[in-house]
């Protein structure tokens, strides 16, 4: 499922919102999760699960091509977190009497 | 951040209703977790990907008594965030 098939099953459900608008909306929650994290907010959505920036320190690399030894600067890297509800239901299993 | 905070910011940016932006809101997470239990990917362009994957089973220890545990096959779920968003938090 890419982004717009998510803003067409979210359009069909909210018959009273235009698909356009309904669009801008699923836009703006992506870019609002962005934004936070930038700011060095983690993110909590319950049953969902959570997101995390941490800072990998500069290191230092080889060129694969060449050998030569180059600087990797720091940076930082957003990290999710399974919550517990979705993990289980992704391990779902039917039959499996859970 | 929580999703109230998410409605809040939408209501921010694009000045909708918070009732309807709530409504969304909870409808793009309860989407996704459907599709990701069914096995199916989804692709956020700019955002990232969360895939699921099979597991085999393996053997692990308890690290508390070094007993041997047999873990079972399973999925998991992963998360890769796009180039877009690694850039972006690192300009």
């Amino acid at each position: 499922m890419t982004k717009s098939d998510l803003v067409s099953k979210v359009a069909e459900r909210m018959s009273h919102v235009s698909k356009k608008d309904t669009e801008m909306i699923v836009n703006s929650v992506f870019e609002s999760m962005s934004e936070a994290l930038k700011r060095g907010d983690r993110i909590e959505i319950r049953g969902f699960g959570s997101f995390q920036v941490k800072l990998r320190e500069s290191r230092e690399g080889r060129n694969p091509k060449t050998g030569d030894i180059v600087s990797i600067p720091a940076k930082r890297t957003p990290f999710f977190k399974v919550g517990k509800e979705l993990k289980e239901r992704v391990n779902y299993k039917p039959g499996d009497g859970k | 951040m929580t999703k109230a905070d998410i409605v809040e910011s939408i209501y921010q940016k694009v000045g909708f209703s918070k009732k309807e932006s709530a409504e969304i809101v909870e409808l793009v997470f309860d989407l996704i977790k459907t599709t990701l239990e069914n096995g199916e990917k989804v692709k956020i362009s700019g955002f990232g990907n969360f895939v699921v994957r099979a597991k085999n089973s393996r053997k692990g220890r308890n690290p508390q008594t070094g007993d041997e545990i047999k873990l079972g096959a399973r999925k998991v779920l992963t998360f890769k965030a796009s180039q877009v968003l690694k850039n972006y938090l690192n300009s």
